[in-house]
């Protein structure tokens, strides 16, 4: 089943015009580089076909940042049609890209719509602009508001919204408030990612130094629940543990590829890329990438080759964070372990606690399962 | 013969003997300045780190003295802690004087005293010496006092030092050649050696570390141990300088070391007498005695698969460590181990560090146990040391428990509460008597088992650290005793059990449920824990269970580190054992030792 899959294409547009507090994302704030980029690009696309990666096709594109929509209209039309000359891509291919409210205009989305992306991902974060404004977005509430309605004029049919929750002085309360306000929309997908602390980000520093906290372990676990019966009650699938989708089929088929072992390839600075056991991951620098590809050098910084133990150690904590869970047989047959003999005694301990499930051959996470989708790989 | 002095330095504990030695070592320049380093006879990583001295050492110094004449000082630094103070004895008996460290700060504390006696049981001569004077809580004054109405030794006789800013150093080596007699004995005579320690060499195989009080000893001799009447051929003799360095010959009164093919330091016992297998001296040196292991716990390792790999340690480790032995031994929930027997817990702490770092082992030690004896109904008798064999309830006539006399030196101001704890440790047949001003000496008889159920920190807590502390087993007596079990979850932890005192076992039940509580990590579902004896729960507690981790996002570029993050995380949990569901570290098993009082 799993030879079927086809790969995911991951395109990373490093530019935003500024840094959003939180962000750990390698992006930079230098939008005169993005014509010299987009040749290094096409120049990436063609190293990567024309060396003999194992990849047979490609049925999901992401345009993930950074910001992509920094990118104009006519640039990510060259863009799109150079990857289809360069790769094979599925023709029912899902094809999505990340935009932030205020950056797209109504034309600029029905363009994107024409040229094939259909499928829209909105980092709305909130529609509380105190929040915005702590974040360090750039845009208001009233710009996501707009941004929604006009990707549905555009004719969107696949939109989601990212949201963030658990920020300094926001209890369940005003965070479900953001949440109505995003389902009002009635997205067909939702990303609701609780805050965390990167090392090196503003955000980080001011938590320290204001002696803010993130919210603790128990209303860490209220946030949790709460978003996910509200979400459940709007008839949306928990289906990983931060991202939701208004039935199996709106479900972002480029990041189950991430949960499902299933190769991809990452084209742009900071790129991650896997296949046949080996990750490996490009510059984290415009710059260099640039200057690489145009004296004909690999942008490749670095990778791994993954031990069989470490391959079946992802597959574990990848697989539990899906609602999905891990195919017991195919576990054994690509990774050589029985876990239900080997981990006997702790699934049980796990099933009888309301953690897992055991059904079908499968082992997935509960809902209790998945806030702790991490300890679980550790059994 | 006229030339030699063997002298060793004794001390309290941390009252400066290794860096009093680094000093003399300095001064008499075996050592120049580029090879130095602190505690130069504390050979052990485990030494230098912890700053403490675990076995003895000896080392030759040439001196020229003020009067012309170059003179052989033998030094043996001896360690300080409770555990092994019969090395301290053996070391002693080849001395003729001693260096009696008192710190000026601390003044005369209990194994200032202990010390003392053992050196004047041996009739040595022994100099004062207050050490640590640059310290502003130096208070000479009361220490001089302290010299006189407590040791009773004259205060005129003493020597100021700073052994850490080398003040008083040449004074003290002259008063070594002029106040420590030189060794008498017989070069013609039969051989008797006394062996004060012996080391292992992965090369030579035991050198033996002795003082010879009668004869001479030299290569191609054939030796006899008088213990065992073993005989080797002695391959080579020497002194001890920095390193070895051969002799032709070791005559009486000189301090040196002996390589003689013997196999392992097991097959030497400290105290015994080395003659000549053809021409034996009339009998062996006083005061030999076996040292025997007093605390005992089992060895296993975390990972099943590591058991060869333990054993094979266990069996190097005992090449340099006579006092520690061991035997096969198994449990329901650990598996694979070995039974192994202590002379306190320091001992048994520096072996368990000693396994994980030098033969990177990760392991797990049972909780400690003293060894208890039971009278059954048919009349046997029975020692039981390990709680997995403790006899059926039904069948004991009588349980014994090993007693032990604590001598005590304290301030008097810690008299109230060090009594308290000596009550609560059921210590009894108290002895008291002021020992100087405001000084008081404490004896008590209490359990062995009391004592090393956390006596010795709360003990120092208490005190806040000036009290000090020494034992000496003294008999078995009659206790009524239960096997107190804990169980994890349901499941019984046979290495968690403890042997109690009925009337104890509730609290410490409930103490260790506590500890446990604190020690293991919570995980993803409850954990019940309980004390109990036999079918009746007598203590509970539960972990609570860990709800949430902090996991919001994980795509493309997220995963590499995700994983390295959980690879280190499972090697943390390598660290544990799993019982049943449950992952238990390491330190729960001797946590349940401590107590929540300090
Ligand atoms: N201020 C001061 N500190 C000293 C002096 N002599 C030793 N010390 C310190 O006291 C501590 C104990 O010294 P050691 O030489 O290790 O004592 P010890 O008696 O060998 O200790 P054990 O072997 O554990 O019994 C160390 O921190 C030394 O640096 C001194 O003259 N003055
Ligand atoms: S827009 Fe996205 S990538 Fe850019 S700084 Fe903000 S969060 Fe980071
Ligand atoms: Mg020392």
């Amino acid at each position: 089943m799993i030879k079927s899959e086809q790969a995911g294409l991951y395109i990373h547009v490093p530019f935003c015009l500024s840094k959003c507090a939180y962000c750990s994302f390698y992006s930079i704030a230098a939008p005169n580089l993005i014509p010299e980029f987009i040749k290094a690009l096409l120049r990436e696309m063609a190293f990567w076909k024309s060396s003999c990666l194992p990849l047979k096709g490609f049925d999901t594109i992401y345009l993930g940042g950074g910001t992509p929509s920094l990118l104009s209209g006519g640039q990510i039309h060259d863009l799109l049609n150079a990857v289809h000359s360069a790769f094979a891509i599925a023709p029912q291919a899902e094809i999505t890209m990340e935009v932030n409210p205020g950056d797209v205009s109504p034309e600029y989305l029905r363009n994107l719509r024409t040229w094939g992306v259909n499928r829209l991902n909105i980092g709305v974060q909130s529609f509380d602009d105190g929040i915005l404004k702590f974040l360090g977005r750039r845009h208001s509430a009233r710009e996501a508001v707009c941004v929604s309605d006009a990707a549905r004029a555009a004719g969107f049919d696949n939109i989601g919204l990212d949201l963030i929750y658990g920020v300094s002085g926001q209890d369940v309360r005003l965070w479900i408030q953001t949440l109505e306000r995003a389902l009002s929309f009635v997205p067909e997908h939702l990303s609701c990612y609780q805050l965390s602390l990167e090392a090196q980000t503003p955000l980080f520093g001011r938590y320290r130094s204001e002696g803010l906290s993130l919210p603790a372990e128990s209303e860490a676990l209220d946030f949790f629940f709460a978003t996910s019966h509200r979400l459940a009650e709007a008839g949306y699938r928990h289906y990983e543990v931060s991202n939701f989708a208004r039935g199996n089929s709106f479900r972002s088929r480029h990041n189950m590829k991430y949960w499902r072992h299933i190769p991809y390839l990452g084209l742009g600075p900071s790129a991650h890329s896997f296949c046949a056991g080996r990750r490996w991951w490009n510059t984290a620098d415009v710059a260099a990438y640039i200057q690489n590809l145009s004296e004909g050098k690999t942008p490749v910084w670095q990778s791994e080759e993954l031990s069989a133990e470490q391959l079946a150690l992802e597959a574990l904590f990848l697989g539990l964070r899906t609602q999905d869970g891990i195919d017991l047989e195919q576990y054994q047959a690509l990774h050589g372990v029985d876990l239900l003999t080997a981990k006997k005694q702790t699934l049980g301990q796990l099933v009888e606690n309301g953690l897992v499930e055991i059904r079908d051959g499968r082992l997935s996470p509960t809902l209790s399962g998945l806030a702790v989708a991490d300890s679980l790989a550790l059994i | 013969m006229e030339n030699i002095r063997n002298f060793s330095i004794i001390a309290h504990i941390d009252h400066g003997k290794s860096t009093l030695a680094d000093r003399l070592i300095q001064y008499t320049g075996v050592c120049n300045e580029r090879n130095f380093q602190d505690q130069l006879l504390d050979n052990m990583d485990i030494e230098r780190e912890r700053g403490i001295t675990i076995k003895s050492n000896a080392i030759s110094l040439p001196y020229r003295a003020q009067n012309g004449q170059t003179y052989t000082l033998n030094l043996i630094d001896t360690p300080g802690h409770v555990d092994f103070s019969y090395e301290v004895s053996r070391s002693l008996a080849s001395c003729e004087g001693v260096l009696l460290l008192i710190d000026a700060a601390q003044g005369v504390q209990a194994q200032t005293l202990a010390n003392l006696y053992l050196a004047m049981e041996h009739n040595l001569e022994i100099i004062p010496i207050i050490n640590k004077i640059d310290l502003p809580s130096a208070d000479i004054d009361r220490v001089l006092e302290e010299i006189d109405s407590e040791l009773g030794l004259d205060p005129d006789t003493h020597i100021k030092a700073s052994a850490k800013e080398g003040t008083g150093i040449e004074e003290i080596l002259e008063a070594i050649v002029e106040r420590i007699p030189p060794p008498k004995g017989s070069g013609d005579n039969p051989l008797a050696a006394l062996i004060f320690d012996a080391k292992y060499d992965a090369y030579r195989g035991t050198i033996i570390h002795c003082r010879v009080f009668e004869g001479c000893v030299k290569a191609g001799d054939i030796i006899r141990f008088m213990y065992n009447n073993a005989t080797y051929k002695v391959e080579e003799v020497g002194h001890f300088l920095l390193q070895r360095a051969k002799r032709e010959k070791l005559s009486a009164g000189e301090v040196g070391y002996i390589i003689a093919g013997v196999k392992t330091v097991s097959d030497v016992r400290t105290g015994d007498t080395i003659t000549h297998q053809d021409r034996p001296c009339p009998g062996p040196l006083p005061g030999f005695k076996e040292v025997k292991p007093v605390v005992f716990a089992s060895i296993y390792p975390i990972a099943s698969d590591d058991y060869q790999d333990l054993a094979d340690s266990l069996e190097k480790y005992k090449l340099n460590d006579a006092s520690f032995i061991y035997e096969k031994d198994s449990s329901a929930a650990l598996g694979q181990g070995f039974r192994c027997g202590f002379l306190g817990l320091l001992h048994l702490d520096i072996v368990q560090e000693r396994l994980e770092r030098e033969y990177d082992l990760s392991i797990i030690l049972s909780v400690p146990s003293v060894r208890y004896r039971f009278t059954l109904k048919d009349g046997r008798v029975l020692y039981v040391d390990n709680p997995t064999h403790y006899p059926d309830p039904a069948e004991i006539d009588k349980g014994e428990e090993p007693y032990i006399r604590a001598s005590m030196m304290l301030p008097e101001r810690y008299l109230g509460s060090v009594m308290k704890l000596c009550m609560e440790k059921r210590g009894v047949n108290s002895n008291m008597n002021y020992t100087g001003p405001g000084r008081v000496e404490l004896s008590y008889e209490m359990p062995l088992a009391e004592v090393i159920f956390d006596f010795y920190d709360r003990f120092k807590s208490v005190t806040q650290g000036y009290g000090s502390f020494d034992y000496d087993i003294i008999d078995y007596r009659e206790s009524n005793l239960v096997l107190m079990d804990i169980l994890v979850n349901g499941e019984k932890v046979d290495a968690l059990s403890q042997i109690v005192h009925r009337e104890r076992a509730r609290a410490r039940a409930l103490n260790a449920c506590d500890r446990l509580k604190d020690e293991i990590p919570r995980q993803m579902y409850k954990i019940a824990i309980q004390g109990a004896i036999g079918s009746e729960i007598i203590a509970r507690s539960t972990i609570s269970a860990f709800r949430k981790d902090v996991t919001a996002k994980c795509y493309g570029g997220d995963i590499t580190r995700k994983r390295k993050l959980l690879e280190k995380q499972k090697e943390g949990k390598k660290r544990m054992k799993m019982i049943g569901s449950v992952s238990i570290p390491q330190s729960a098993f001797l946590a349940v030792l401590k107590s929540d009082n300090d």
